[in-house]
């Protein structure tokens, strides 16, 4: 890749590994052993105080309260990546800006995108690696309908102006990113969970899951057409 | 008309407005554009739809040129 393709914020994390469809089949399969790795050995312990004595009933729930709890933990945190931020000077003052700010992310996307937008406050994006979902401080990648990437990314806090961005623009920062070099977004982007969809869809707000069912739609239909279509 | 817009709390500021045949017009608009990247924003323009891409001199013919700031992991 030319080095003007590059996201110019990969050079601040040059010691990552490019992310590309092999890296997330990798970073994916780790995650699925992670899961096991919490989940097997509380389950096998329960089992195992159950069967050498049933009087330690407690203790195996508790063992199996634990081989429950972690992972919901890890898809909470993958939740959390598209819970939009609170905003203390909401009201009168904040309108505005919001409604410039979600005009412009409006002109960036197309009808039905800004209109899932407008229901759920996230961008459905479509991708090389897959589908995007884009909100104001994290996206969701569905790489194939079995497994989704959550990221935590956002527009660097570090920058004073960032505090005072509204909304929508805090998701066209992103999506711009997103749009000029998707690998080096994901690069850039920290891994806060990775799973099955139905683990993530749990832990989302309500109102947001009619993006992550709308993503999973898209890829549907772009699974079958490149089935059409293999060339 | 072309346009150069920077994010910012408003929701976006236009910086400057141009057409490719009006020299004096897109001297002020490098000029805007030149600021903006020395006070560390990065410049986006969209090729098409879903793709977008990073320009460091300001593409004269552009329709509409955005600055942004960095992003990073949280």
């Amino acid at each position: 890749m030319a080095t003007a393709d590059v996201l110019p914020e990969v050079a601040g994390v040059h010691w990552r590994a490019r992310v590309d469809a092999a890296q997330l089949r990798l970073r994916g399969r780790l995650w699925t052993l992670t899961t096991i790795a919490h989940v097997v050995p509380f389950g096998g312990a329960a089992t195992l105080l159950m069967v050498l004595q049933p009087l330690a009933l407690p203790v195996a729930l508790v063992c199996l309260a634990h081989a429950w709890i972690i992972p919901e933990l890890y898809a909470q945190r993958g939740a959390n990546v598209l819970r939009p931020r609170r905003r203390p000077a909401d009201g009168p003052r904040g309108a505005e800006p919001e409604q410039r700010s979600v005009g412009l992310l409006g002109d960036l996307v197309g009808h039905e995108a800004r209109e899932l937008h407008a229901r759920t406050g996230l961008v459905l994006e479509p991708g090389g690696l897959g589908t995007w979902l884009v909100g104001e401080s994290g996206a969701v990648l569905l790489h194939g309908r079995r497994r989704v990437f959550c990221y935590c990314v956002k527009v660097d806090p570090r920058r004073r102006q960032a505090a005072e961005l509204p909304s929508g623009d805090r998701i066209a920062h992103l999506l711009l990113a997103l749009r000029s070099d998707e690998q080096g977004f994901a690069t850039v982007a920290n891994l806060a969970f990775a799973g099955a969809p139905w683990r993530l869809r749990r832990r989302l707000r309500k109102e947001m899951r009619p993006a992550l069912k709308a993503a999973r739609a898209t890829l549907g239909s772009r699974t079958a057409h490149e089935r059409r279509s293999p060339h | 008309m072309c346009r150069l817009i920077r994010m910012d709390h408003t929701g976006h500021s236009t910086l400057a407005e141009w057409t490719p045949d009006d020299p004096a017009a897109v001297e002020a608009a490098v000029a805007a554009f030149r600021a903006e990247l020395d006070r560390g924003y990065l410049a986006m323009v969209s090729t098409g739809p879903g793709h977008a891409e990073h320009v460091r001199e300001l593409p004269v013919e552009a329709e509409l040129v955005i600055m942004r700031l960095p992003i990073s992991g949280g």
